[in-house]
């Protein structure tokens, strides 16, 4: 399954036209330990790049941008008592959202992980 | 600070060895964490922590306490500590606002240490040396190295290392003794509302004390995000942050640190407060939820603003936000409901008393 990277350091991947949305690694390890995660509401619709949720950690508050539109279908529950899986698994247990993905052609707006793990070294 | 050029502690190398986030603190190029902020907070409450603080200020004065004039620069008396013994308070400026909260140890009879923050060292020694008549009045900061071994485990660690003679070390009380082929003083003081020492000893012997502690598998470094976490759960205060020269010790609710006995600069306008009552007050608070509230945050009351947040974290022992900020003194009950703002955070908080968390180990 193919991922795709945000300049905000936000990774989607698709399947089945679900877009499963969360933090990339390098954030996780940036803010450090993850104390809180706001998620989005179930059946929200938003645009590409509109604030999906925030996340908190000891350091910082930062909103989540989302990385495509869509409808929000799920959230990942467990982030309400356990936001520390994002920092042990960002780009899989740590998911925070699934969106029914409105527009697959926003996907060329974003990177993929060669391109984001490129854009990491210019930071 | 004057002097922009950041200043680095012995232990600089060590930290950057150990891969240590470093960031500049009061001046000083700091270890704000090493494995993570939660982990060593959490090293801290059950085992034992080690922090490298040689970055806070040290004065040396020598002379008669009272004649020369020391007695009357602090809002507490310095004459009245017992050799072996040291004591907490405030240097105010004329209008009884926070100049810097310090700790004064008791040497001998015409001996004391005064230790400060660093960010507010120079300024300090400067006001002090201008307030005492005479004695003499040395800035030992770059001299004196400083460790802090915090956590319910650090006295057997202590005593394993370097002899019994820890063990008896009763709170806010120090010995001199010889540690590594030098004199050191061993106090039972922190920052983290465990038990805990601060040691003091040569700059140059204080990698090797580093070494020693870290080499006791019982110990583990813990930089200034932790501390932070630490003496924010136990209610202390951090200059710069939650005091300063705009706040006095009757706004700050630290009156217990100033003795209205004796005569102290800043006196005549902290009495003068004292009778026409604080237009603010500290309060502490307890957040609904795992949101933090940071420092300059504001805080409401009924949608209206009320104030700011000084001081605020996760804190991992209660596992909800907590903060500490001003407000009216209408406000300031335990039990008023707050709201804390910023942009698109809100977040609902209630009125608590200190500290937040009780069951350090600081009295065991």
């Amino acid at each position: 399954m193919s991922i795709y990277f945000t300049k905000d350091h936000e990774w989607v991947k698709i399947k089945d036209g679900i877009a499963a949305v969360g933090i990339s690694e390098h954030a996780a390890h940036e803010l450090g330990d993850i104390t809180f995660v706001e998620l989005p509401q179930i059946g929200k619709t938003v645009k590409q790049f509109e604030v999906l949720g925030s996340i908190e950690s000891v350091k910082a508050a930062s909103d989540i941008f989302s990385p495509v539109s869509g409808k929000v279908t799920k959230v990942n529950e467990a982030l309400d008592a356990a936001p520390e899986i994002v920092n042990e698994s960002a780009e899989d247990a740590g998911w925070m959202a699934w969106l029914e993905l409105a527009d697959e052609a926003e996907l060329g707006n974003l990177m993929n992980k060669e391109q984001y793990e490129e854009f990491l070294k210019t930071l | 600070m004057k002097d922009e050029q950041v200043h680095k502690t012995p232990l600089n190398e060590k930290h950057r060895a150990l891969h240590a986030l470093m960031a500049p603190f009061g001046g000083w190029d700091m270890p704000i964490q090493y494995e993570g902020i939660i982990a060593e907070h959490s090293w801290c409450r059950n085992k034992a922590a080690l922090f490298d603080i040689c970055h806070m200020g040290e004065f040396l004065f020598q002379g008669d306490i009272e004649a020369d004039g020391l007695e009357g620069v602090f809002t507490f008396s310095v004459k009245t500590i017992p050799v072996g013994r040291s004591r907490y308070g405030f240097l105010l400026n004329e209008k009884a606002g926070i100049i810097d909260d310090l700790i004064v140890f008791r040497l001998a009879e015409d001996k004391a240490m005064i230790v400060v923050n660093a960010a507010t060292a120079e300024n300090d020694f400067a006001v002090i040396q201008n307030r005492v008549k005479a004695g003499s009045l040395k800035n030992i900061t770059c001299s004196t190295g400083k460790l802090d071994l915090q956590g319910p485990l650090s006295r057997e660690v202590l005593v394993s290392a370097f002899g019994p003679e820890i063990a008896a070390i009763p709170y806010f009380k120090f010995i001199t003794m010889n540690i590594l082929g030098c004199e050191a003083i061993v106090s039972r003081t922190g920052y983290t509302g465990e038990l805990g020492y601060e040691i003091f000893l040569s700059a140059e012997k204080v990698s090797e004390l580093w070494d020693r502690l870290l080499q006791d598998e019982r110990v583990r470094p813990a930089g200034l995000g932790a501390r932070d976490v630490l003496r924010l759960e136990v209610g202390y205060s951090l200059y710069g942050s939650d005091i300063d020269e705009s706040t006095t010790p009757l706004d700050a609710g630290l009156e217990a640190f100033v003795n209205f006995d004796k005569t102290f600069v800043g006196k005549d306008a902290l009495l003068r407060q004292k009778e026409q009552g604080t237009n603010r007050r500290k309060v502490a608070f307890k957040v609904a939820g795992r949101r933090s509230p940071r420092h300059d945050y504001e805080i409401c009351f009924e949608g209206a603003g009320a104030g700011k947040v000084t001081s605020g974290v996760f804190s991992p022992m209660l596992g909800c936000g907590i903060g500490i900020g001003f407000v009216k003194p209408e406000l300031a009950a335990i039990g008023s409901p707050l709201t804390i703002r910023q942009e698109r955070i809100s977040m609902e908080a209630t009125v608590c008393e200190l500290p937040f968390y009780r069951g350090g180990s600081l009295r065991s």
